[in-house]
């Protein structure tokens, strides 16, 4: 056997129990989703598949459909969630790269919503914004506000849930930016601070550039995180009301498990996959970009 | 930043070995449903009379919990009374969980339970998935009486478009209107009269709001199922949204209109009533801590509220008041029996539904869950007498059962119960007027039923 | 003493912060210890007017967290025993091994990075059901035995290995897999802790994939059985239940945490920055 031969042997065969996993549980799934998107399936065909070729699609599409909505909610989501938790997160991974007693314990208590399950952190919210007696509006109350219907109010019910979101992922996020804060070259700050250069100054044009590759990243983490997490909906408002904070995961989870549909849920998956994939290609474009701009 | 060293060695022997362990003993049997079922049996299926049936019920709730003790005894007491078989009661957690759990079974080849609790609802997608038995022959052997024993509301939702009876009633409920007769009596009004139409539930409610939201007069929960409690108003004003045909509903009426209207004013105009999407699981709370001094709720509530009351007696129950007369839907769920479970467990799981739908069982039922007793001769057994003459709460939800009508459901019911659902949303907070939603509800529901012909 | 008071602030800011961030655990500890039949809203917010293990006991009478428990112990660490095996050969093989094609199975890789196996629940959820393999542990952890992820984090640290310690090892007439074992895996050990811990607390938070492959008590895990409590009332919800509920599902992980604050972090540190 030729050496080459066996190298590609060996390298075959050490890879092979991932590849069939990731065969069987990505690759396939997906050329699977395409195909079933185009077969009707559901209750009406008494479960057995029939070519309906874009069919779904124009269901999905059409004018009236609360399609619309679920698409709109998760852009709109991923647009609070990420910038809002990304800021956060490098704010307050600013107050918390100090060197004083105590502070792992107040890292912690950021950290701690990310080991949480989503359920758990779910429930605990659902009474948070409580119209009656949660915390959220006791201190609306304290402040001399109105208890608000929070998460039975069309206009808020996505905010609601978003901030869950954010409340949970600050913390994973800001544990880079720290990482990053401390891996900063002890040098150059210090030559910046000799040269005189104001605190506004020294972020503007040292640590920010500095971080750029964290802050990628960590825009990345915070995208893929606000499409794939629906867990809470399943608790806090199943999507309501009126499908005010309905998300593309948690309604494909509907139309094929409670409603049966499983064709419209293979379109609705074969939407989220396109957005996924614009998205990478945005962000790989951008990073480039970026990259580009600093040499 | 420096990772202290977990031995990783260390702590994957000990995983291993554990996981390992546990992996060796797979989940038990009924687990796995794609294995065609319990291949061991043949030899008993060929001699029934001889052998053991066993049959398994599906049933609905969390295990463990006080209602799954409740049904382990009825399971002892019937396999006492019933030797040649065993009946046991599997606890899978909602309804929506038994309902995956038969049909993931069947479409795996295998044999589901024979016997299960589901919602009433239900029955028009069971039958489109084509799972159920047919009861006729059971029915004829069992007698007219047994069916018309049943409170004819009840079998409404156990009835196909042809009126053939597919589910036998077992835990089913109304809508009720709770009242707090302190407050009644605070701000005099007579709490033995609680409001029987709008225009008195109105004055009530507002007599009896306090300013800033610290009391509401009235609250009915809109989150989960709104159409429920909502559907009321439609069919005390005579037209119900739905018929006997599982492919129309008629979302989109003037009766349909006028109730909404009347809703979405208590918040909007009135004021008595909060606004926005009132949460289900929290309105109990809100009235047993005097926040509102009305709500609408499900009559399978009455334990639970009689229990956590600081005063009991003050807690009253009335009908759901309509615009003149009254009206509400039924709820709950029925028994059914699954075509594909093999014939012998078929036949015993209709001896475990007779027992279970026996006048003195669903007596006790109602008195242990609030769950209305399904049969009129329940009421006649000690048990019902003595409940209802101690605790009269109990007889209003049964007296309410003359002005109950079927509840909403179609075929791809979920979805359809979603749709008018969101339109009441919708209005309650003002995204739609009620004309709007309710004609935008009408015109996508048709969309969903013009597939099936 | 402007100095003072910039100190004072930074420090009041700072409590301020972990405050706000902690206090809805904290408040969902408070509610598991009232009673369970004393509405919540009755009382002051924090203080029910007595402590009580009531609600923690009836949560433990009303759901079986001990079948929750197991199942969810031997869902991870089942994940994770084969994941760090199938992530050591993928990792070394992407390291250090040179074969014609090897490129081409890297995007496999990539394409499990641009597409989570969270978003292909329906497909994945059919491929089970043909498998025969529906409401079985197994379900819950076969998709994740793969890892893109694991699998780049140890390539990058293999790569740190400096390849004189292989050669050495080839001219003590070492083979492959001693030499995986011997000189790479060694190293690599921090890298496969900090792996360890991401894997574990993630997978014991997954929820919606266990939800839809398993149907009965027997294969639920503590997530999925506590999203059951939060619904399973049709009469209203025991709030202290369902806290004390919640209280059960989450104290392994987050006693866990407590104890080594330190590494978790490192750990997710390193595992993403990697």
């Amino acid at each position: 056997m030729s050496s080459k031969l066996r190298a590609i042997l060996l390298g075959v065969a050490l890879l092979l129990p991932s590849l069939v996993f990731l065969v069987m549980f990505t690759a396939l799934p997906v050329a699977q989703t395409i195909i079933n998107s185009f077969y009707r399936r559901n209750l009406a065909t008494r479960n057995q598949p029939v070519w309906d070729g874009l069919g779904n699609y124009v269901r999905l599409f059409a004018a009236d459909s609360d399609f619309w909505q679920v698409l709109t909610n998760t852009l709109f989501a991923i647009a609070i969630v990420v910038p809002i938790s990304v800021i956060l997160a490098f704010l307050f991974a600013l107050l918390l790269n100090q060197r004083i007693r105590g502070i792992g314990w107040l890292r912690s208590s950021i950290f701690y919503p990310t080991i949480l399950p989503m359920v758990s952190a779910a429930s605990i919210w659902l009474l948070m914004f409580n119209v009656d007696f949660g915390l959220v509006n006791t201190f609306i109350k304290l402040v001399g506000g109105k208890a608000q219907n929070i998460l039975g109010t069309t206009d808020w019910a996505l905010w609601a849930v978003s901030f869950v979101i954010i409340w949970k992922l600050t913390g994973f996020l800001m544990v880079f930016y720290l990482a990053g804060l401390q891996g900063m070259p002890t040098d150059v700050m210090e030559a910046a601070r000799l040269d005189g250069a104001g605190a506004w100054h020294t972020m503007r044009y040292i640590t920010l550039p500095l971080l750029r590759g964290t802050t990628i990243f960590v825009i990345t983490v915070a995208v893929t995180n606000a499409f794939q997490t629906v867990d809470h909906l399943y608790v806090m408002t199943q999507g309501g009301p009126n499908n005010a904070s309905n998300l593309l995961l948690f309604n494909i989870y509907e139309t094929n498990f409670r409603f049966q549909d499983s064709g419209l849920a293979y379109a609705e998956t074969v939407v989220l996959l396109v957005l996924l994939i614009i998205f990478t290609i945005a962000n790989t474009v951008v990073a480039d970009q970026r990259s580009f701009d600093a040499q | 930043m420096k990772i202290p060293t977990l031995s990783v060695k260390h702590m994957s022997a000990v995983l291993l070995a554990t996981v390992l362990a546990a992996c060796a003993q797979p989940p038990a049997p009924t687990a796995a449903p794609a294995k065609p079922a319990e291949p061991a049996k043949p030899a008993e299926a060929a001699k029934p009379a001889a052998g053991n049936v066993e049959v398994e019920l599906l049933f609905p709730v969390a295990v463990g919990g006080p209602i799954a003790k409740i049904m382990d005894d009825y399971m002892a007491r019937f396999n006492k009374a019933n030797p040649g078989i065993t009946a046991k009661a599997t606890f899978a957690g909602g309804y929506a969980d038994v309902l995956t759990k038969i049909q993931t079974t069947v479409q795996g080849g295998g044999k589901p339970a024979p016997v299960a609790v589901l919602l009433s609802t239900d029955l028009q997608s069971l039958l489109d998935a084509d799972l159920l038995e047919p009861l006729d022959g059971y029915l004829a052997k069992a007698g007219d009486a047994y069916v018309n024993d049943f409170f004819p509301a009840f079998m409404l939702n156990s009835k196909d478009k042809n009126g053939k009876v597919w589910g036998v009633p077992f835990q089913r409920s109304t809508p009720v209107m709770y009242y707090n007769k302190a407050h009644f009596k605070e701000v005099e009004l007579d709490p033995e009269k609680p409001p029987k139409n709008w225009a008195e539930l109105l004055d009530a409610s507002k007599k009896l709001t306090k300013p800033n939201g610290d009391r509401w007069g009235l609250q009915v929960p809109s989150d989960g199922f709104p159409y429920w409690l909502f559907q009321a108003g439609p069919i005390s004003l005579g037209k119900n949204v739905v018929g006997a045909e599982p492919n129309k509903v008629f979302f989109n009426t003037p009766e349909s209109l006028e109730a909404l209207d009347f809703f979405v004013s208590l918040s909007q105009k009135d004021k008595v009533h909060p606004t926005g999407v009132i949460p289900w699981a929290t309105t109990p709370d809100a009235f047993l801590a005097g926040k509102a001094s009305m709500i609408y709720h499900t009559t399978g509530s009455l334990t639970n509220i009689l229990s956590k009351a600081t005063n009991p007696a003050d807690v009253g129950v009335a009908f759901i008041p309509g615009k003149s007369g009254f009206g509400v839907p039924t709820g709950g769920g029925n028994l059914y029996i699954f075509k594909a479970a093999p014939q012998e467990q078929k036949d015993a799981a209709w001896k475990l539904m007779q027992f279970l739908s026996s006048p003195e069982l669903a007596a006790e039922w109602s008195r242990d869950t609030g769950y209305i007793a399904s049969r009129k001769s329940a009421y006649d057994t000690e048990v019902m007498k003595k409940l209802v003459a101690e605790k009269p709460q109990y007889g209003v939800a049964r007296d309410q059962l003359q002005y109950a009508q079927k509840e909403l459901t179609s075929h791809q019911g979920a979805q359809i119960q979603q749709i008018y659902g969101n339109a009441i949303q919708a209005a309650v907070e003002g995204k739609k007027d009620s004309k709007t939603a309710l004609a935008d509800a009408q015109t996508a529901a048709d969309k969903v039923l013009s597939q099936f012909k | 003493m402007r100095n003072k008071l910039t100190q004072s602030l930074n420090l009041i800011v700072l409590f301020g912060l972990g405050l706000l961030w902690a206090v809805p655990l904290l408040w969902s500890i408070a509610l598991s210890f009232r009673p369970p039949n004393v509405p919540i809203s009755i009382g002051s917010t924090w203080w029910g007017g007595s402590f009580s293990f009531a609600s923690i006991l009836k949560a433990l009478d009303s759901a079986p967290f001990g079948t929750y428990y197991r199942n969810t112990i031997i869902v991870v660490f089942g994940i994770l025993i084969v994941q760090i095996f199938t992530i050591t050969l993928a990792g070394f093989v992407f390291a250090r091994l040179k074969f014609p094609g090897r490129d081409a199975l890297f995007l496999l890789f990539l394409l499990q990075l641009l597409v989570p196996i969270a978003i292909l629940i329906i497909p994945n959820y059919a491929t089970i059901r043909s498998l025969g393999l529906f409401n079985n542990l197994v379900a819950i952890m076969l998709p994740f035995w793969a890892s893109a992820f694991g699998t780049f984090l140890m390539r990058q640290t293999f790569r740190t290995v400096p390849l004189d310690y292989e050669d050495a090892a080839k001219m003590d007439g070492a083979n492959w897999w001693q030499t995986l074992w011997h000189v790479y895996i060694p190293p690599a050990r921090p890298a496969l802790a900090a792996f360890a811990l991401v894997s574990l607390s993630s997978h014991w938070n997954d929820f919606l994939w266990p939800l839809v492959v398993t149907n009965s008590v027997d294969t639920r895990t503590l997530t999925v059985g506590l999203a059951s409590f939060t619904q399973m009332s049709e009469s209203g919800a025991e709030w202290s239940l369902i806290m004390a509920g919640t209280l059960l599902v989450v104290w392994p992980l987050l006693v866990l945490f407590l104890v080594f604050q330190r590494q978790f972090i490192a750990s997710f540190v390193q595992s993403g920055l990697k």
